[in-house]
């Protein structure tokens, strides 16, 4: 008797006037939020390029080919990040696990290369008050870094769900939100290596 | 169409069933309580604000006064400007979003009650943590705008800016969080036939509003994040030497500070866009003109920007653009004043207290108006630019626009939310006392600011010959505290012995009306279906509205339980921010720490276990 009157006022709780869920469109607008965040952030880089008055200036300290493979390594979670929810979707706890597992991993190496790259920078003579360039590279790519941070121990928590049976198919929501901010981490990050670092 | 007679009314009685006590009011999600909050504490810095602005207005009284320094002055006009923004005028509006909104639409709460109450504790800590700067003797002394390079460590070495940058750094997350909030709740709870076309209007500005904070307040976020780099960590972005260019403080600021003067006023024309139906006993005259202008307002809100900067230099392409924006952007503005104004033509208007504020904003409001697109003329403003004839302007804008519009929708409100009367007698004396204090205070200012005196600045020369007019402002200021406090009497007042009032104390046409004064924690027992435009005035479907909304459910609806995360995040949040001034890079990061176990015990926790375990 119990479980069917709290699964009514479940259902009663979930009424919302355009059928979707109000997490989902919460999280939109905060999406939309956070595109002005960034947005800003990317401005102010933009504004700055080439204006240093000493270097190293980017075309000294930026390796192409190496943040080519970190941006290929976080384009890959997000094709990772697509399967786990289709495993939790599904109830498949075992697809579930080992693609959660892999967005965890190749977010984890996109932030060791960036832990490397900045270090390179560092000891290249680059730091946060060295110019214009180490203050808006390292305050912006921090920003998406602390970004990809908060997703990485996000989705370990979904894992430690999942693992313990706690992430069944009525919760996928879950999984789908952290999707949305997964891959939108993601898109800023395509923003920012076409326009911090190929076109320099 | 027939309009509700005033309902026979008993005293409202506490409902049954809900909590009280200190705990039950921090541990709220109840939005009715955190509106009530909000409010208060909104009225607290009024106060404070109030107080800061009687000592300029003490030390202007006469030429080469020395009643304070001119560095305390310089605290005194910046912290009166930041408070006047970010502690009072924004907060109270968020009150009435928190209170009034859900009821609007026919819904039980706000889309996330608890992200709810976290939005309030930020804002009553940033709050405090800025104010604590007056403790330690450094309160902020830069203006409200905060421009580069005199932020910079070089230039204000103390602790001043030190608060600011980061105190509004915390307010800043409040209002975004309250942001995706709101816009959720608009689109998501409107109960059953609440179209949008449907919504009342002040529903509708909040909404517009709601929009303008998501997108305007990250810009500012940033800013204030590039300077505390500068200033804690030695970044550079606004530091010349280093090629960092001042002006690109100034547009960051003004992209955020344009949409935030929208920010401010659209809550007020949403009170009276409500008001004055309701006491023409007519329907709003062209309601969707009203609402496209409010949301032109927000959209072209984000291009006029630049008017702020035309001395800066920008050139001549760049100020042409801005002085034709922010030329455009009076347009859908003087539209809804003529419709405020065609609402009321032959209508029965009552002159209450509510309707008499909503009457003096569109007077008031469009005195600021017109000034502002005096100064809209890029060659106008390099005259009047910072002199008292822009402080005059957005005085009017702000007080008489802004504050009129809240005190109007405060006595409109007040019988919902208290079940009781705000005087009208004494409503007359603070409506009065008002609009001729502050007349007396800003009026002059026009005078005072063409004859040449400068912002900000301590003292004058008898030469100048703005004696008279900066006496006159004094006597006017002080006039407008006595209102006040005429006010805050009246609240405390009433909310005690006021006269009862019933669920449609005034006849109004929204869905607020339908349900008892003051509503139950659930508000609806069952969600009402709306039919139209103004419900409660259109007999039938007023009839079969409160045979749901006024009958006593046979079980209450369910309700999230009280929650103690939000103010431990809120705690957290703070800490965090707060620890950067310490410079030690590591510190804000005990504070993370800290933050990231409220977050985990938030995510964690049902709100619904209250009820499992009472099953």
């Amino acid at each position: 008797m119990a479980d069917a009157s709290a699964a009514v006022a479940h259902d009663d709780h979930h009424y919302t006037a355009t059928g979707l869920n109000s997490w989902k469109v919460g999280f939109w607008t905060f999406i939309g939020s956070e595109c002005l965040f960034f947005g800003t952030l990317i401005s102010t880089y933009m504004v700055y390029k080439g204006e240093s008055l000493v270097g190293p200036f980017s075309g000294d300290v930026f390796d192409i080919p190496l943040t080519t493979i970190s941006t290929f390594v976080l384009l890959m979670s997000s094709l990772a990040m697509v399967l786990a929810l289709d495993g939790v979707q599904r109830g498949n706890k075992k697809l579930a696990l080992t693609w959660l597992a892999a967005v965890i991993v190749l977010g984890a190496t996109f932030l060791g290369f960036q832990v490397y790259e900045f270090n390179h920078f560092y000891h290249e003579g680059l730091s946060l008050s060295t110019n214009l360039l180490g203050s808006s590279f390292y305050v912006l790519t921090g920003f998406h870094g602390a970004h990809v941070t908060i997703g990485v121990i996000w989705l370990t928590t979904l894992f430690i769900m999942s693992a313990m049976n706690k992430l069944p198919p009525e919760k996928a929501l879950n999984v789908e939100i952290a999707g949305l901010y997964w891959h939108f981490v993601d898109i800023v990050w395509i923003v920012i290596f076409v326009l911090v670092y190929l076109i320099q | 169409m027939s309009v509700a007679t005033e309902s026979t009314a008993t005293a409202p009685a506490a409902h049954h069933g809900e909590p009280t006590g200190l705990w039950s009011w921090i541990t709220t999600v109840d939005h009715k309580r955190i509106g009530i909050m909000y409010f208060m504490t909104s009225i607290v810095f009024l106060l404070i604000g109030g107080l800061e602005a009687l000592l300029i207005r003490i030390q202007l009284f006469k030429p080469e006064n020395d009643f304070i320094s001119a560095e305390l002055y310089n605290q005194l006009f910046t912290m009166h400007g930041t408070t006047m923004i970010f502690l009072v005028a924004m907060p109270m509006a968020v009150a009435y979003f928190n209170y009034i909104v859900p009821l609007q639409i026919g819904a039980r709460d706000v889309a996330f009650p608890r992200l709810n109450a976290l939005s309030y504790w930020i804002y009553l800590f940033g709050g405090i943590y800025l104010n604590v700067s007056w403790f330690v003797g450094a309160a902020p002394n830069t203006s409200w705008v905060g421009y580069a390079n005199l932020t910079s460590t070089q230039f204000s070495p103390g602790l001043n800016v030190d608060f600011w940058v980061l105190g509004l750094s915390i307010l800043g997350v409040s209002s975004i969080m309250g942001g995706v909030n709101f816009v959720t709740t608009i689109i998501n709870l409107r109960a059953p036939g609440m179209k949008l076309m449907r919504m009342p209007l002040f529903t509708w500005m909040t909404f517009v509003t709601s929009f303008l904070l998501i997108t305007a307040l990250p810009v500012i976020a940033v800013a204030l994040i590039m300077l505390a780099f500068d200033r804690f960590f030695a970044a550079n972005f606004f530091n010349v030497a280093a090629g960092g260019d001042p002006v690109l403080w100034q547009h960051l600021f003004w992209i955020f500070g344009h949409p935030e003067v929208y920010i401010l006023v659209l809550p007020a024309f949403g009170v009276i866009s409500d008001v004055i139906p309701a006491f023409s006993r007519k329907p709003l005259f062209g309601y969707p003109v009203v609402v496209y202008a409010g949301v032109l307002i927000g959209f072209i809100g984000w291009g006029v920007w630049s008017h702020h900067m035309f001395t800066s230099g920008l050139g001549p392409i760049a100020d042409s653009f801005f002085v034709a924006t922010t030329m455009i952007i009076a347009i859908p503005t003087g539209v809804k004043i003529f419709n405020w104004m065609a609402t009321m033509w032959g209508g029965a208007i009552r002159f209450t207290t509510a309707m008499n504020f909503a009457i003096g904003l569109v007077a008031l409001f469009t005195v600021g108006g017109l000034s502002g697109v005096m100064h809209a003329s890029a060659p106008v403003d390099l005259q009047q630019h910072d002199s008292y004839f822009v402080v005059a302007h957005f005085h009017y804008v702000i007080v008489g626009g802004i504050l009129l519009g809240m005190f109007s929708g405060l006595y409109y409100w007040f019988p919902k939310v208290t079940g009781r009367f705000l005087s009208e007698k004494l409503g007359a004396w603070h409506f009065w006392t008002t609009l001729i204090g502050f007349n007396l205070t800003f009026f002059p200012m026009h005078f005072s600011g063409m004859f040449g005196q400068p912002r900000r600045t301590w003292t004058y020369q008898s030469e100048l010959g703005i004696e008279l007019f900066n006496q006159l402002s004094t006597i006017g200021g002080f006039i407008l505290g006595v209102s006040t406090l005429i006010m805050l009497w009246n609240v405390l007042k009433s909310a005690r012995s006021g006269a009862p009032a019933g669920s449609n104390p005034w006849g109004a046409p929204s869905l607020e009306w339908s349900i008892p004064s003051p509503p139950h924690h659930y508000n609806f027992p069952a969600l009402p279906e709306v039919r139209s435009r103004e419900p409660m005035w259109h007999d039938d479907e007023r009839a079969a509205i409160e045979a749901v909304t006024l009958a006593e459910p046979e079980t209450e609806p369910e309700m999230p339980g009280p929650s103690f995360w939000p103010i431990v995040v809120a705690s957290g949040v703070t800490a965090t921010w707060a620890l950067v001034m310490t410079g030690v890079w590591w510190a804000p990061l005990l504070g993370l720490v800290y933050t990231g176990f409220g977050v985990y015990m938030w995510a964690f926790e049902d709100p619904f276990k209250h009820l499992k375990s009472s099953h």
